[in-house]
């Protein structure tokens, strides 16, 4: 079982790490911790060299396009699994148990801790927060609903093709090759000649964010739709229903809480988001995580911890409500 | 009558040939070794299965052009034949109305099928909610509703045990002789063939026979059934 779940998951968190530029931006980097995504962030916002961080960007599309292939070669679809002969695997022993808490607790202290160390404080702060991080909050907001409302629509698109074809899965997928800095560089090369790239500030970062968290909705998606397909596709068709009515008896009941996660998911990280927004925006259009990217910068740690408590309550909110909303009462359960 | 006309289906590494003719009113055990094609056969008769060749009649009319849902059968599956997360009264109220949209006269309708087939009291229950006897009996509750003159059932009572399958083979000879419908029934047990039906359908290397009666043919039993049934002849 692992060997077959293993190189996947590796091959997903290679994809994001080798996308990841929020953190490495964040954290600062210098000449000896630039990756591929700073290189493109320097060229484009310091040098202003649209080549060369175009030429960049396609480098980090094409290693990125290059490891979905081996992801794809890695991950075979589960068939057959779930027979009542399949052979159980037999329940660990204590020191089995042990180093399995000892691997959950470590991962669980490597996100808890910061959090906590965030949250301690930021806490104090998030009151006292300066007018403009409220107006970024509030943009943030909007521009998260515009990409799940986005993500919504073309997820459910693309979920309703993948029951004839093979080939939304791998249109989906192809976000993963490229990170929201590379799909803006992209897309300020085209729209920089038509019209002034900061006018597009926020639609821009709903589309790509959208975008982003598409293959994820995907993945949640597409299994299930499958499923009840196979299941039910015959029922659905010897009783006469519609296509409406095989949406809405069929398909949607069976679909509505991964989509409720999907959703939830695609809100939470177009919340936390600090990709293509930061090629577009100037003053007066700054989303919350470019606020606390900017308070970060000019060393007003504090505030900026009071933005991170705020960033992540809003993002948690938004994950539980959509997912609670859409997914029904039973949802997480 | 029921008539397979030169009938031919090919799902590429599997073809499967019938010629034959099932008597209107009949109950009819198709019958075979795993894997022969009794379920294609149903398949193709209910319209998921496409023919390559030849026609399929009923009372002279072909049929084998039709919508699933057009054609005049109702058909029980192995399994899944109940949605999850609609009660006991919708599932089986899909069967007259697919949108739901029921009149009062549909609801009495409903709710006097259900209570024919025993599960009156059971309306708001999910399927998750049910015994594996009461599914049975919500499937065919839905079929009554239909009152469709063919009823194909491709082995929906294989999990139950032999008591609850004996009532709802009795619940199926019922409704057939309410409606006057002719059945097709998958099984691979020969009791339940002998309990339910006046004659079989083998389905062997490829073709389906013409059906035989059931006591003729269960004693003396053609070579591929036999090897299948175990029994000496083989």
């Amino acid at each position: 079982m692992l060997a077959r779940v293993v190189p996947g998951a590796l091959a997903i968190v290679f994809l994001i790490c080798l996308t990841s530029f929020a953190v490495a931006l964040t954290l600062g980097g210098g000449p000896r911790a630039t990756t591929l995504e700073l290189a493109i962030w320097q060229a484009f916002r310091f040098d202003f060299d649209l080549g060369h961080a175009a030429f960049l960007a396609a480098v980090q599309a094409g290693v990125g396009f290059v490891a979905l292939g081996l992801l794809a070669l890695v991950t075979r679809p589960e068939v057959g699994q779930g027979g009542l002969d399949r052979i159980a695997p037999a329940p660990g022993g204590g020191l089995a148990r042990g180093v399995d808490t000892l691997a959950i607790g470590a991962a669980a202290a490597f996100l808890l801790v910061p959090l906590g160390m965030v949250l301690a404080r930021g806490l104090p702060h998030v009151a006292g927060l300066p007018a403009p991080v409220w107006a970024a909050a509030a943009r943030s907001v909007m521009v998260a609903g515009a990409s799940v409302l986005l993500l919504g629509v073309m997820a459910a698109a693309l979920t309703l093709a993948a029951l004839r074809h093979r080939w939304p899965e791998a249109l989906g997928s192809a976000a993963l090759t490229a990170s929201p800095l590379v799909i803006g560089i992209g897309l300020f090369v085209v729209v920089n000649p038509l019209v002034a790239p900061e006018t597009l500030a926020l639609p821009v970062t709903a589309v790509v964010n959208a975008a982003m968290a598409l293959p994820f909705a995907l993945r949640a998606l597409i299994p299930a739709a499958r499923r009840a397909e196979a299941e039910f596709a015959r029922l659905s068709e010897s009783l006469g229903l519609s296509a409406w009515g095989h949406l809405r008896l069929v398909l949607w009941p069976r679909l509505r809480r991964p989509a409720g996660f999907a959703l939830g998911l695609g809100a939470a990280l177009s919340l936390g988001d600090l990709g293509v927004i930061v090629l577009f925006a100037q003053t007066g259009s700054e989303t919350l995580p470019m606020q606390m990217h900017a308070l970060m910068g000019a060393f007003r740690m504090a505030d900026a911890a009071g933005v991170a408590v705020l960033l992540m309550a809003l993002a948690l909110g938004a994950f539980a409500g959509l997912e609670r909303l859409i997914g029904g009462r039973d949802a997480g359960t | 009558m029921l008539e397979l006309d030169a009938v031919r289906m090919d799902l590429g590494d599997f073809a499967l040939a019938a010629d034959l003719a099932v008597p209107e009113g009949a109950l009819v055990a198709v019958m075979g070794p795993s894997g022969a094609g009794k379920s294609t056969l149903l398949g193709a008769l209910a319209g998921f299965v496409p023919l390559v060749a030849g026609e399929i009649r009923w009372k002279g009319a072909r049929i084998d052009r039709l919508a699933p849902a057009q054609r005049p059968l109702s058909i029980l599956f192995q399994d899944h034949n109940l949605l999850p997360h609609l009660s006991l009264f919708d599932n089986v109220a899909l069967g007259l109305n697919p949108t739901l949209r029921l009149t009062p006269q549909d609801r009495a309708r409903v709710a006097r099928a259900l209570a024919e087939t025993g599960l009156d009291g059971l309306e708001h229950r999910r399927p998750a909610q049910l015994s594996g006897g009461q599914i049975g009996r919500a499937g065919l509750a839905r079929v009554l509703l239909r009152a469709r003159p063919l009823i194909l059932l491709d082995e929906p009572f294989a999990a139950l045990g032999p008591a609850l399958k004996a009532q709802m083979l009795d619940l199926v000879g019922q409704i057939a002789a309410q409606n006057g419908a002719t059945v097709l029934m998958v099984t691979h047990d020969p009791a339940d063939a002998r309990h339910l039906c006046d004659m079989v359908l083998v389905v062997a290397e490829g073709r389906a026979s013409p059906p035989a009666p059931t006591r003729a043919l269960l004693s003396d039993p053609p070579p591929a059934l036999a090897a299948y049934l175990g029994s000496p002849r083989a």
